[in-house]
């Protein structure tokens, strides 16, 4: 370390009086100090605190109560297959259903959604539905498209068989 | 002329407010700081427009690792244990005090219960080592998970069930967690989300 302060107290010649000690510190390894422990601080704590997405699963088994019926052209299905695939089409019926290709971008499911639910009005629900070879991100960010379009209507649903068929004619729509 | 001497000073500087800037940086970051918790698992999550920031007590935090190993852990230490009981109780393991102390200061862990033993032997560094926890089994044969967060809710019913995945990690692993957490009819899930910006394609309303 090099020699920092050399005083500035003894100047030759005059009376002796009382040394004027000089009030100067060196503050060098106070400063290293604080560093090292600033570094200490950035390396150890997490910098972004994670949020969370709320998620609420419709109750099973509950005793079916008074529930509103669901017209069929209300609701759209969005299918999440692997490789990052969305299926969705209109209606309930997976057979007779137009089914189209769409995909995360935000020209993608989120400007369906968006039209839909100009065309429908806010009684529009989303069912989802994810195969097993979707990804968890692929999840997240079908949850979030519906926060994006401010659509709280919309259930995971299970994947169920008829669905399948609706991923094939998908897969078919996808080819052309 | 006569040679000017150049005198050799000591390269003085003034320290004080360096000193002030490292130290006023020291106390933000020690204000603001929150130790990164001791997981078994590293884990990165897929990222959302969500707001709502993380409750950190009275949660039991589920994490899924890339690989689809399931881990789980409740953030207090009575909780801990009291799950460790009844977990032991049922499977018929009993664990000596030392290991009980030494799974109380357990962030999570991943194990079958049959070899939470094993585990709980081993220093904190090798519990990370890769193939040591190879994930508590979350299936219709042996469900081991829903027991734990059953247990862990015994001790306090006011737990939140908190999700952390990977964003690489399969859906059917979630999916299957969350099949075996409604059967004990939790229907309210938290998935732990990076930050990401709202694009506003919608004007948001406030909730309420």
């Amino acid at each position: 370390m090099a020699e920092v302060n050399t005083g500035g107290g003894d100047k030759g010649g005059g009376k002796k009086r009382a040394k004027k000690m000089s009030t100067k510190i060196d503050m060098t390894p106070m400063v290293d100090l604080g560093f090292l422990l600033i570094t200490f601080f950035i390396l150890t704590t997490t910098l972004q605190k994670p949020v969370v997405m709320e998620l609420g699963m419709p109750a099973k088994d509950e005793e079916k109560k008074e529930t509103m019926p669901l017209k069929e052209s209300q609701a759209i299905t969005i299918l999440l297959d692997k490789g990052n695939k969305i299926y969705w089409y209109q209606g309930a019926d997976p057979k007779t259903a137009d089914v189209k290709v769409s995909d995360y971008s935000a020209k993608g499911i989120r400007q369906v959604l968006l039209q839909k639910k100009a065309e429908i009005g806010e009684i529009f629900v989303a069912l989802i539905a994810a195969t097993d070879e979707s990804s968890y991100q692929n999840m997240v960010d079908i949850l979030d498209e519906m926060a994006i379009t401010d659509n709280r209507r919309y259930a995971l649903v299970d994947f169920a068989p008829a669905y399948k068929e609706a991923i094939k004619k998908g897969e078919a729509a996808d080819a052309k | 002329m006569a040679k000017v001497k150049v005198k050799r000073h000591g390269v003085s500087l003034d320290m004080t407010a360096m000193c002030d800037v490292a130290f006023l940086l020291l106390t933000f970051f020690i204000l603001t700081a929150k130790a990164r918790p001791d997981e078994a698992v590293q884990v990165t999550p897929p990222t959302s427009i969500a707001q709502t920031p993380i409750k950190d007590s009275e949660i039991i935090t589920i994490t899924v690792s890339n690989d689809g190993r399931i881990f789980m852990g409740a953030d207090a230490q009575p909780v801990r244990l009291g799950m460790l009981e009844k977990m032991g109780e049922k499977n018929k393991i009993s664990f000596t005090a030392e290991e009980k102390e030494q799974f109380k200061l357990m962030e999570n862990f991943g194990v079958p219960v049959g070899s939470l033993k094993q585990l709980l032997d081993l220093e904190s560094e090798e519990r990370k080592k890769e193939g040591v926890q190879r994930g508590i089994p979350c299936d219709s044969v042996r469900n081991e998970l829903g027991d734990w967060v059953l247990y862990a809710r015994m001790y306090n019913p006011k737990q939140r069930i908190v999700i952390k995945a990977d964003s690489k990690s399969e859906y059917k692993v979630v999916k299957n967690i969350i099949d075996a957490l409604q059967t004990q009819k939790i229907n309210n899930f938290n998935l732990i989300t990076g930050q990401e910006n709202d694009p506003g394609v919608v004007p948001k309303k406030k909730k309420g």
